[in-house]
């Protein structure tokens, strides 16, 4: 038995990839049979991801969630900042700034209002539960912007484990309001043509939530909302670790 | 051709974030500052002046998106190491700090929806 979990710690990239791949797929199952993909499958995923985590840190009493269990210690590496930087960077392919020309001035204002009005509405919330220091209060604002802002500021600003699932656990709570709320609020905000769906994907970010939200109300505005969307991301990771950061910190 | 997707991939990632660095060790504090954010405007102008030069590869393509497929995976990986056992007492400050932004957020939708009719 010792053996093979020694072998498993050692080709433990790989391990991670098999049992990601596993969850990946039972919560795309669960998604489409028991939701009638009225929950997106990703949420559905990273919300699975935690509470693995939640029993990898109840079993070892570690830090580092299901990577302390051995034989699972390879999820420290596909989990771990540079492939997850890598493959959020990846995801800014396609984007056009052509397009999002298209919508003129109101496109970019609506990302920039998007992220602002996220985040301090995020730190209002982490504050008024008696979170006081700067780095904490960052990282969870920028989880109101969306599960991987949240992170990859946490990171960048030196936030704690817990503070960076907090702040994951908001992204994804944004991210499933998001798409089941979008079919039957869309009717009252006017999203029904390409430039609305651009402004709400400004304003909401969350990939994943706004592709599937507009999926589910009309599969031909999802291409205008995951553009501005992927935008929104991008200017997430550049605005929350720098301008935001500074300003609270010298608020604080 | 795939190998050079992810060369352009691995090239914009290293100076992104190599800017990010580099700004917060000049800025004074030791942090990373927008590193992602940079890589990522990198990868659109590499890819938009690519294009424009008709140089830009459906393979190469490819590259870069096996990796943009493989970012729902990698974020969930993220999360099973996160250390969420002492951030479970917190669990309601996430679920509210999940929903405030979208009620505010969709508070702007009809003001700048109709502000673009102007």
């Amino acid at each position: 038995m010792e053996y093979i979990i020694e072998l498993l710690d050692k080709n433990g990239l790989i391990v991670a990839f098999l049992v990601t791949g596993i969850m990946v797929y039972f919560s795309d199952w669960f998604s489409i049979k028991l939701t009638n993909k009225k929950l997106p499958g990703s949420a559905i995923a990273i919300f699975l991801g935690l509470v693995i985590a939640y029993i990898g840190g109840v079993l070892t009493q570690g830090k580092s969630g299901i990577a302390d269990v051995s034989g699972l210690s390879g999820f420290k590496v596909m989990g771990g900042p540079m492939f997850r930087d890598f493959a959020i960077v990846s995801t800014a392919m396609g984007a056009s700034f052509a397009v999002i020309k298209k919508t003129g001035s109101v496109g970019i204002l609506s990302l920039f209002l998007g992220v602002i009005f996220s985040f301090v509405a995020g730190v209002g919330i982490a504050f008024a539960f008696g979170i006081t220091d700067a780095a904490s209060l960052t990282t969870i604002g920028a989880g109101a912007c969306t599960f991987v802002v949240g992170p990859v500021t946490g990171t960048a600003v030196g936030a704690s484990s817990d503070i960076i699932a907090i702040s994951i656990a908001a992204g994804v709570v944004k991210s499933i309001l998001v798409t089941i709320g979008t079919p039957y609020l869309a009717p009252y905000i006017g999203l029904n043509n390409p430039k609305s769906a651009m402004i709400f994907g400004g304003l909401m970010g969350t990939t994943s939530g706004t592709a599937a939200g507009l999926a589910a109300t009309d599969p031909k505005l999802v291409p205008y909302g995951a553009m501005t969307a992927t935008f929104y991301t991008g200017l997430g990771c550049l605005m929350c670790p720098s301008v935001l950061y500074f300003a609270l910190k010298a608020m604080m | 051709m795939l190998l050079r997707g992810v060369a352009l991939l691995a090239g914009c990632y290293i100076i992104g974030q190599i800017i990010g660095e580099s700004l917060g060790h000049y800025l004074g504090i030791n942090n990373n500052v927008g590193g992602v954010g940079f890589a990522m405007l990198l990868l659109i102008i590499a890819q938009n002046e690519l294009e424009k030069r008709n140089l830009f590869h459906v393979e190469m393509g490819e590259g870069v998106m096996f990796w943009s497929k493989m970012y729902i995976p990698v974020i969930v990986a993220m999360s099973s190491i996160q250390n969420v056992r002492v951030a479970f007492n917190n669990g309601f400050l996430a679920l509210l700090a999940g929903i405030l932004p979208v009620a505010i957020c969709l508070l702007f939708m009809p003001i700048l929806s109709k502000s673009k009719n102007n």
